[in-house]
């Protein structure tokens, strides 16, 4: 049992590419820490960090308080779990989990009823004589993790292990990971792009883009807090909706698109850097199901207060719940390289049009395409960015977590503004180019979502 | 029958596309047919012949019917073929052996851990392949005969271990790139060192590729004859040299030439036999995932 510290770690491979930057980050003893990222943020790379299969830049790793940076990968006192099983194909189940014992000389009979043990903890039993190829893939994903727990490791590592088993068998081995984690209480750091697997595992989630730390902290924080837009824009499915908006009045409105969302005094309470943005362009954000939706002229609708009015584009029942899409007269924001890779594809066919948005709602409310809707915001779940660092505006130091790295300045890299660090970020329904929302590198996509 | 005629025309094109598809597909596979008997046919003559009484090898129309006799085998090897076997089994495991041991690390280097410029090592290798042998024969004769090497196995033993290198280079490199990274990976984690990566995790996938590479070495060093014939003429020739003397030697002996002959096929067909299944799985390896 061991906690793992990352502590300034950079990675530069031998052609140049910067893979991490900077990165800091504890696991504690028994925690189950997520790295979550799109393709390429350096998140596998990480992990390898610490697993001792790629050498480190700069900055130390430590695992149990001492500097394993010029550590062997089997003096670590590490298990892994790789993202394509790579369990041995000559050996039988039982060879494979117990391969790792039998090259530390373990006694036999121990072996052998660590690897019972192991075998009856997952199932797998009746398959010990099989070979891998005789295996289906859930049974492959479940060796490979009998060989990472019958070590008794101190830390666990898994690179995207769930990544190659379909949708349902995922769900099912997503829950039986995490209670294996919890069971044996041992440091986990597991990797994955799939934000749904952060979301349900972690105790903790840490989110990259680019090789950079963006936020790291509980999953609820993380969802209701989010550190940036990038942030903002990756966790969560459908994603938070953002609208680039003004701020006017000693903050008691923002003002989106035509419309004039009022502001209790509450939230420049909770907020009271909003002050500073009086006049000036934010992007506002609000989760899918923070926004209620009402037709105009039904019993409990209201002109007042914060209501966002749009018209739905497409209503999307999906038994429990609906997802309407619509459009309002206000500019979105997308953040580009969030939703690159969306594992459980619920975001295709999200349709980006001018002012585009998601509202999750229950079931029983009648909505068609179509309709003009009102959305009811609760105020209190807004969330405010600076459209020109894409971090939030007054991001709550109570919410900063362990963690997160301390300075408040995230070093961008060569020839790159911090919101390109964050995801660049531009409005794709803008008709005269938005120059000063768009990011280097982004015109070309945005000119086509504008075509 | 309203409903049934427009089907029919429908389907009479693809009928008549289908049929004509067989037709081209009859076409190539009778001249795929003709070829390889073609091909096997001067075996096919070869073999029979060996097992014919001499009166009946050379005879004008040739005679198909006639009574098996393995005379002229024994013949062969009461003749003296019994030494030039021994020296060509000796050349060939020895060069197979020494291949192997070199070519292994070799390829291990350049597939699991490249060096710097293994580009360049790997072009040095094959390019050693690229000098037509005639042209090193006379300072190689040279070089043996100042070292006491001339009429020895150990010069041929040398020569073909060299011709092979390169080739198990290349073959073995390739095998090795088709072990999954990941599973070294496993491995080094696990705790395996070298050893434990080669015997436990490379060899059991590599192994028919292996398999593949050593008979291609053997096929080589088994039919070899140019250096042969000059380096080792007179006392240790190999198989095929004893093959030609015996023309030269003997006359026209066409039965006995051919009993000769095939007794000098059967180890290499036997062995190629032999690692049938593993040599389809090793040339084959990485074709299929």
């Amino acid at each position: 049992m061991a906690n793992v510290s990352i502590d300034n770690v950079s990675k530069v491979y031998p052609n140049g590419f910067q893979a991490l930057q900077d990165l800091t980050l504890s696991v504690e003893d028994g925690e189950f820490m997520v790295l979550v990222g799109p393709s390429g943020c350096g998140k596998t790379t990480a992990l390898r960090m610490v697993a001792g299969l790629e050498e480190i830049t700069a900055g130390t790793i430590e695992i149990g308080g001492s500097v394993v940076n010029d550590m062997d990968p089997k003096d670590r006192d590490i298990a892994m779990v790789f993202q394509n099983y790579a369990l041995y194909p000559s050996m039988t189940v039982r060879d494979n989990i117990g391969f790792a014992l039998k090259l530390r000389h373990m006694p036999r009979e121990q072996i052998a009823s660590r690897v019972n043990e192991a075998l009856a903890l997952l199932g797998l039993t009746d398959w010990a004589d099989r070979k891998p190829a005789q295996l289906s893939g859930g049974q492959r994903q479940r060796v490979a993790m009998g060989r990472a727990i019958v070590r008794e490791p101190s830390v666990f590592l898994m690179d995207e292990p769930l990544s190659n088993l379909d949708a349902k068998l995922r769900v099912q081995m997503r829950a039986e990971v995490a209670r294996i984690q919890r069971r044996l209480g041992v440091a986990t750091l597991y990797v994955t792009h799939d934000q749904v697997e952060a979301m349900t595992m972690g105790d903790r989630v840490a989110i990259l883009s680019a090789g950079v730390l963006q936020q790291c902290d509980e999953p609820q924080v993380v969802y209701d807090h989010p550190r940036n837009l990038f942030v903002a824009g990756f966790m969560g499915s459908p994603p938070m909706n953002l609208f680039e908006g003004t701020i006017a009045e000693g903050a008691l409105t923002a003002v989106v698109g035509s419309q004039q969302l009022a502001l209790p005094a509450s939230v420049l309470a909770e907020t009271p850097a909003l002050l500073e943005y009086v006049g000036k362009p934010v992007v506002l954000g609000i989760r899918p199901e923070d926004l209620g939706a009402v037709r105009p002229g039904d019993h409990n609708d209201s002109q007042a207060g914060c209501v966002l009015e749009g018209r739905t584009d497409l209503v999307e029942a999906l038994g429990s719940e609906q997802l309407i899409h619509f459009t309002t007269d206000a500019r979105a924001v997308e953040v580009h390289g969030a939703r690159e890779d969306d594992a459980e594809g619920l975001s295709q066919g999200t349709i980006n049009r001018g002012g585009a948005g998601t509202a999750r709602i229950d079931a029983r409310t009648v909505v068609r395409a179509g309709d003009a809707v009102r959305f009811h915001i609760d105020p209190s779940r807004l969330r405010f960015f600076d459209p020109e660092t894409a971090e939030a505006i007054g991001f709550a130091t109570d919410v900063r977590s362990r963690g997160e790295r301390s300075s408040g300045e995230r070093p961008a890299r060569a020839g790159e503004s911090a919101a390109d660090a964050a995801g660049s970020i531009s409005s794709p329904s803008d008709p005269d180019g938005s120059a000063e929302l768009s990011a280097g590198g982004t015109s070309q996509d945005r000119s086509q979502d504008a075509g | 029958m309203s409903v049934a005629k427009p089907v029919a025309t429908r389907h009479a094109p693809r009928r008549r596309r289908l049929t004509r598809r067989r037709a081209v597909g009859g076409f190539w596979s009778a001249i795929t047919w003709l070829l390889a008997i073609i091909l096997f046919f001067p075996v096919f003559w070869m073999v029979i012949t060996a097992f014919k009484k001499e009166g009946d090898a050379y005879t004008d129309p040739p005679r198909i019917v006639f009574h098996p006799t393995l005379t002229e085998f024994s013949q062969v090897f009461s003749g003296g073929a019994g030494h030039p076997f021994l020296h060509s089994v000796f050349v060939s495991l020895v060069s197979v052996v020494l291949v192997l041991a070199l070519a292994l690390p070799a390829a291990y280097a350049l597939a699991i851990r490249p060096v710097k410029r293994w580009r360049d090592s790997l072009f040095f290798f094959l390019s050693t392949k690229m000098l037509p042998y005639v042209a090193a024969i006379v300072p190689i004769y040279i070089i043996a005969e100042h070292t006491g090497l001339l009429d020895n196995d150990w010069a041929l033993v040398i020569l073909y271990t060299g011709f092979n290198l390169p080739l198990a280079v290349w073959m073995i490199r390739s095998f090795f790139l088709e072990v999954p990274r990941e599973l070294l990976e496993a491995a080094r984690i696990d705790g395996g060192g070298l050893y434990v990566e080669l015997s436990k995790v490379i060899m059991p996938i590599v192994a028919p590729g292996l398999a593949a590479t050593a008979l291609i070495c053997v096929i080589f060093t088994w039919n070899e004859f140019f250096f042969a014939y000059f380096l080792t003429a007179t006392r240790g020739p190999t198989v095929p040299i004893f093959l030609v003397s015996f023309l030269q030697s003997e006359g026209e002996y066409w039965a006995r030439l051919s009993a000769a002959a095939t007794a000098a096929c059967l180890p290499v067909i036997l062995a190629g036999w032999i690692a049938q299944k593993q040599l389809v799985r090793g040339l084959s390896l990485g074709a299929l995932k």
